[in-house]
């Protein structure tokens, strides 16, 4: 094998990928083989390395110089400049925020400082297309020590005492999970992966799918020793085309190795895995409408019992654990319970993958103990709100969850804490918002998915939910009444308490905690027909003040609909029949003189 | 490349990988490893520094001594290239000039190995901007 003393690691990552990281492994490859050093450097494709906000990311080892925002038209001077002269590309570097200082090496930004990566202990770093470089970091190994050195009752309690619980946002003990399916007679049973990533802004399943691909098969093969399945489903939406390329080349490349397909090892164990695509159903991230989905049905919940434990894909046994959580079984078993419980709270163990969205700075992938508080992840790896805005709320749990705010800021972040605070973990998609975001614009977002995406096979859920937007379309358009505020509630919990699945169960969170936290907007909303955040477009107007306007005449040429009179040199006025609130005349004035009421 | 017969086979198969990617796991903490860097612009190049780079990794690599050999610009000793600086963990970095085979021999025997100082060390003249910052 060549022995190269520089490796270019580049993103590879969908976000990478799309601002033209294809584009740069050519460039790179190509000044590489110009400069006649194409024997000392490799270019790898790599998964996400999480820091999605100033990608394309590319990564210099083993200096560990660390570029970001690259160009294609970069790579030149990456390979004249850093690898063959030796010398740092100092713009490419990143800038802190605070301390406006350029850092070159990853561990020293905020950003991965208060990390620990498990889930993504490969993303990021090993080519997923290659499975040599998966076995080299202990790949396969924790299968091969299962299926040669431990019963499968042994592997279960190793996970069981490591507290690994259910990623996927229920928190249920994973350990218990697979032991319930280990412990029904069948002559068939199933291990299913549910990568049906759903929430709006989470991306964490597509990124350890991506970067990673060989973690879930193996740790899907050590499910199947365990419970006595043999064949593995992986349930992924189509809408995910990069991960399931890369999981087609690993299941290809595993069967190759013998690590997929009859007698693994020698060992007689037989496990082989296929894929199912969904199209795209939120509902079909709840597991029994996964299964009925998988079977060609419709994809709608059923009650449970019967678990799909006992009966689930085509009324077999069926072990059905999310992406991360798979992720997580090859390092416990190689690691030990013991290690991997010394991480985290009390009651959840290991840590947890984030997809840090919306108004901070450094949007991204991040991975944190269980344990870490809401402002050690928005402030110090986040690295704070965009704009020097306020901070407001954050959500987690997406259209499940609820929203938290500044005095949740400090409470470290657990299964039982955040539900306790009235919102969830869930899958781990946490959307940041400022002082300009409307609580109850937010709530009604939710709520448009949620109906979009209800599977309308129960009324609270198909009906209510519909209700529960109108209302919210109806405050937010300054047509609510108090009393409105006291139905929305009631229909709420309504819903939650007679809802088939999960879904419409939790549907109502957005609405129940924005309300418990943000009363009083609701209330302006309604009684002083006043949006606090000035988003709703219904309740605000834009107003020139007569004495700051100097008569530039700007605003008056840049608004489209020509709502803005005056004279030369004369104060301005808007018509607000006519305007349509595009902000444009805002934006534009030099004076500050317009402003929002 | 042949199917994985056994968990022995697999551990063989990740010795052997492991090469691959030893680089950038020792990347990571590098305070904990011998480093080496070596000078690499023109004038380290023209006097043999590619190829010193070379030996260095190789033989390091066959004394199965933990190490992380990087190049870099020019440190300034024009006059004595090849220049090699080397830090040794919990230790300030010396710098040696005039680095041929046969030095850079006795470099990994002696001084990387049992810490023995040998010939050729270059006195640094100057503090980095980030030392200067730290006082």
């Amino acid at each position: 094998m060549a022995k190269y003393k520089n490796h270019v690691l580049v993103c590879g990552g969908t976000g990478c990928r799309a601002s033209q990281g294809e584009e740069i492994v050519q460039n790179l490859n190509q000044v590489i083989e110009e400069n006649g050093i194409e024997n000392d450097v490799q270019v790898v494709r790599t998964g996400c390395f999480g820091f999605c906000e100033k990608g394309p990311v590319v990564k210099m080892v083993p200096d560990n110089t660390f570029y970001v925002q690259v160009k294609p038209e970069d790579a030149t001077e990456i390979v004249k400049e850093h690898l063959v002269k030796g010398r740092q590309v100092e713009r490419l570097l990143f800038t802190d925020p605070e301390t406006k200082e350029r850092i070159s090496e990853s561990k020293d930004m905020g950003f991965y400082k208060k990390q620990i990566r498990i889930a993504l202990r490969n993303c990021g770093f090993i080519n997923p297309e290659n499975i040599d470089e998966y076995i080299a970091r202990e790949g396969y190994a924790a299968l091969g020590k299962a299926l040669t050195e431990m019963k499968p009752e042994e592997v279960i309690k190793e996970i069981l005492d490591s507290g690994l619980r259910g990623r996927g946002g229920g928190g249920f003990p994973t350990g218990l999970k697979w032991e319930l399916t280990r412990k029904v007679e069948a002559d068939q049973k199933y291990v299913v992966c549910n990568a049906d990533e759903g929430d709006p802004g989470a991306f964490m399943d597509r990124s350890i799918l991506e970067g990673d691909p060989h973690a879930v098969l193996e740790a899907m093969a050590i499910n199947g020793y365990c419970t006595g399945a043999s064949i593995g489903l992986i349930y992924i939406r189509a809408e995910y085309p990069l991960a399931i390329e890369r999981l087609k080349i690993a299941i290809e490349q595993a069967r190759e190795y013998g690590l997929l397909g009859k007698d693994i090892m020698g060992t007689g164990f037989d496990f082989d895995v296929e894929m199912r695509y969904g199209a795209g159903a939120f509902v079909c991230g709840e597991e029994t409408s996964l299964i009925h989905s998988m079977e060609g049905l419709r994809g709608e919940p059923t009650v449970k019992p019967p678990f799909p434990s006992e009966s689930g894909y085509k009324g077999k046994p069926t072990n059905v654990n999310n992406v991360e959580t798979y992720a997580n079984i090859p390092v416990i078993l190689l690691e030990g319970a013991k290690w991997f419980s010394s991480i985290g709270t009390e009651k959840s163990k290991g840590t947890k993958v984030f997809a840090l969205a919306g108004k901070v700075n450094n949007v991204g992938l991040i991975e944190v103990p269980m344990g870490t508080t809401l402002r050690e992840v928005i402030f110090d790896i986040g690295g704070g709100i965009k704009d020097g805005k306020g901070f407001k709320a954050v959500q987690t749990g997406g259209p499940s969850g609820g929203c938290l705010t500044e005095k949740h800021l400090d409470i470290p972040i657990d299964y039982d804490n955040l539900l306790a605070c009235g919102s969830m973990m869930g899958s781990g998609g946490m959307i940041v918002m400022d002082e300009d975001d409307c609580m109850v614009s937010m709530a009604k977002f939710y709520l448009d998915f949620t109906v979009e995406e209800s599977c309308g096979k129960c009324a609270p859920c198909r009906i209510g939910n519909k209700r529960l937007y109108e209302m919210l379309d109806k405050i937010t358009e300054g047509k609510g009444t108090e009393e409105d505020l006291g139905h929305l509630r009631n229909l709420s919990n309504v819903i939650k308490d007679t809802s088939l699945c999960g879904l419409g169960q939790t549907s109502p969170n957005p609405v129940l905690s924005t309300m418990e936290n943000f009363w009083d907007e609701y209330v302006a909303h309604v009684k002083e027909d006043k949006c606090p955040a000035g988003q709703c477009k219904s309740l605000m107007q834009y107003v020139i003040s007569e004495e700051t306007c100097v008569g530039c005449t700007l605003c008056s040429r840049v608004c489209p609909v020509d709502a803005i009179t005056g004279d030369k040199k004369a104060p301005h006025i808007i018509n607000q029949e006519t305007c349509i609130k595009c902000g444009a005349c805002y934006d534009k004035c030099k004076f500050a003189a317009i402003s929002i009421q | 490349m042949s199917k994985v017969k056994s968990l022995a086979d697999l551990r063989k198969m990740k010795d052997e990988l492991q090469s691959k990617v030893h680089l950038r796991e020792q990347s990571d903490n590098p305070e904990k490893l011998v480093q080496v860097k070596v000078s690499m612009a023109t004038c380290g190049i023209a006097s043999g520094a590619k190829e010193i780079m070379n030996y260095m990794i190789d033989e390091m690599d066959n004394q199965a001594i933990e190490a992380l050999v990087t190049q870099t610009g020019c440190m300034g000793f024009c006059h004595a290239e090849p220049t090699i600086e080397v830090t040794l963990p919990n230790n300030a970095p010396i710098v040696y000039g005039h680095v041929d085979q046969k030095r850079a021999e006795e470099i990994i025997n002696k001084y990387i190995i049992r810490g023995e100082l040998v010939d050729g060390i270059i006195p640094v003249n100057y503090e980095t901007v980030k030392e200067n910052k730290n006082d």
